[in-house]
């Protein structure tokens, strides 16, 4: 599982069966400390997250096809939290959901 | 699964059995701004898409998963034809429309 940014939704009209009537969001995989870490993901809301917030992302087939009670599902990518805040190894608070700021373009 | 652009077709006259009929196309994964990341390489087209097209792209032993047969050596399958892609905003799929293309 991995820390991410939600930058937005993505909608395709196309798509397998298992997607339909789930909500896509585009993520932007981060550090613990909330540096842009890999390249964007497309992941299944399961957390009723939105644009803005930093969420937990489930990137591994099994753990998904358990989440969405499925044992054929072609699918890796499950928001399945929102982050309230982080702390470091020495108790710093690497990220505050309570004081976060707008997202900016990489 | 990440976004991807198709740039081309592949076609293969012999294919491993149970991949007949599905069609491949060589795809460029992008970035949250649209721009070209990683390396290029050929998925499985699930859903009809095309050169130019904005996809969504599956990858690892689940894109086996999205193909008709379910037991075949695939390792990326497109599953979404992807007709907007908001990021911080703008919109992926209008602002890169039809550049994969060339």
């Amino acid at each position: 599982m991995f820390l991410a940014d939600v930058l937005g939704a993505v909608v395709a009209p196309v798509q397998i069966p298992l997607l339909d009537g789930e909500k896509l969001l585009l993520v932007r995989p981060l550090t613990p400390d909330g540096r842009p870490q890999g390249r964007a993901r497309v992941a299944i809301d399961r957390a009723g997250t939105g644009v803005g917030d930093r969420v937990l992302v489930l990137d591994e087939g099994n753990g998904a096809r358990q989440i969405l009670g499925d044992p054929d599902a072609a699918a890796k990518c499950v928001v399945v939290g929102f982050v309230d805040y982080v702390e470091g190894q020495d108790g710093t608070l690497l990220y505050d959901n309570g004081a976060r700021a707008s997202l900016e373009p990489r | 699964m990440y976004l991807a652009h198709v740039i081309g077709r592949v076609v293969a006259t012999q294919q491993y059995p149970g991949l007949e009929g599905v069609p491949l196309q060589w795809i460029q994964p992008i970035g949250e701004e649209g721009e070209p990341e990683g390396a290029s390489l050929v998925a499985c087209a699930v859903v009809s898409s095309g050169p130019g097209d904005l996809v969504q792209v599956v990858d690892g032993r689940e894109a086996a998963l999205a193909c008709p047969q379910t037991f075949v050596p695939v390792d990326a399958a497109i599953v979404g034809f992807v007709e907007q892609a908001l990021s911080l905003g703008r919109d992926l799929a209008r602002a890169t429309q039809g550049e994969g293309a060339s």
